[in-house]
């Protein structure tokens, strides 16, 4: 228990203190490998409480691929050395208060919402996808995955697909001046334009490409 | 404090949300740190789902937090090629210069 409870506040710490830098950071960069760690820390804890598969699918799904999308994007754009400061012009100024009013009101009604909670004794009656505790995890995750929610599943896999064709189309663009392998060209061609047999006269030698 | 419960995790969520919140409102120069900070609310969202599947028994939480992993991957990557496009369009991301549609 001692043990949880150490584990639980280094990890809750690191993740709020990167939270907080992830935004308050001047440069971009060091923002995105804040929120790297960030996603790290949240993914321990999912491990610690016993929720490993979502802790392992965290760490590939976001720091293998939303992070480092984020950071090539980042670099490719050179918008690093934007300095993303909070108070620098008065003009920007205004919008702090508010945002700081709104964000505490969230926060503490959040908090109240989590303080008069209860549990209410039928809900363990009526959850229908208990844990199975003699699998594991994962094991448990993939029985309710592919049957109960296996229109769930098909559909957040086409959500993925939309959301790629989507990005190639946004980012696609028709380049002039490159060339390319035109294969209906390769495949029609015929002996005739290709190849020409000439008289070579002796001591003149073949003119080409005239 | 030692007894580490649901709330405690509903608090992390809680305190990982209202950043997020604060990182869209005062962030006026880079739109690519709004993202992270929706990426963070998600996050969030997660950890709360989380916590209360284990703690209730019912997996139901953690599937539900694999879908908003897949939205969010999907949500990001649509969102930083709008803002590559946009950027080789207009060749700036700042937030106070991004104002063609007159908002």
């Amino acid at each position: 228990m001692i043990a949880h409870a150490i584990f639980f506040y280094t990890f809750s710490i690191i993740a709020v203190v990167s939270a907080i830098m992830v935004t308050a950071s001047k440069n971009t960069v060091h923002s995105v490998f804040f929120l790297i760690l960030d996603f790290i820390s949240i993914s321990c804890l999912f491990i610690m409480i016993g929720a490993e598969f979502l802790g392992m699918i965290m760490l590939i799904v976001y720091v293998g691929a939303v992070a480092v999308l984020f950071l090539f994007v980042v670099m490719m754009l050179n918008v690093a050395q934007q300095k993303n400061q909070w108070f620098a012009g008065q003009a920007t100024s205004k919008h702090i208060p508010v945002g700081l009013i709104i964000s505490t009101l969230i926060f503490f009604e959040i908090i109240i919402v989590i303080g008069g909670w209860k549990y209410k004794p039928e809900i363990f009656d009526i959850n229908n996808s208990l844990a199975n505790i003699s699998v594991s995890n994962t094991h448990a995750l993939g029985q309710i995955l592919y049957t109960d929610y296996i229109h769930v599943f098909q559909i957040s896999g086409m959500i993925l697909l939309v959301a790629m064709v989507g990005a190639i189309v946004l980012t696609f663009r028709q380049r002039s001046g490159l060339k390319r392998q035109s294969y209906i060209k390769q495949i029609s061609r015929e002996r005739t334009e290709g190849v020409e047999v000439l008289e070579v006269q002796s001591n003149k030698g073949v003119k080409i490409d005239d | 404090m030692i007894d580490i419960g649901l709330g405690h995790y509903l608090t992390l969520g809680a305190v990982i949300f209202s950043i997020g919140v604060i990182g869209i409102f005062l962030n006026r120069k880079n739109i690519i740190v709004i993202l992270m900070s929706i990426e963070l609310i998600l996050l969030a969202v997660n950890v709360n789902l989380v916590a209360f599947s284990i703690y209730l028994g019912d997996l139901a939480g953690q599937v539900f937090t694999l879908f908003i992993l897949t939205v969010a991957a999907a949500e990001a990557a649509i969102g930083l090629a709008i803002i590559v496009v946009y950027f080789r369009n207009s060749g700036t991301i700042r937030v106070e210069e991004i104002d063609k549609l007159k908002g």
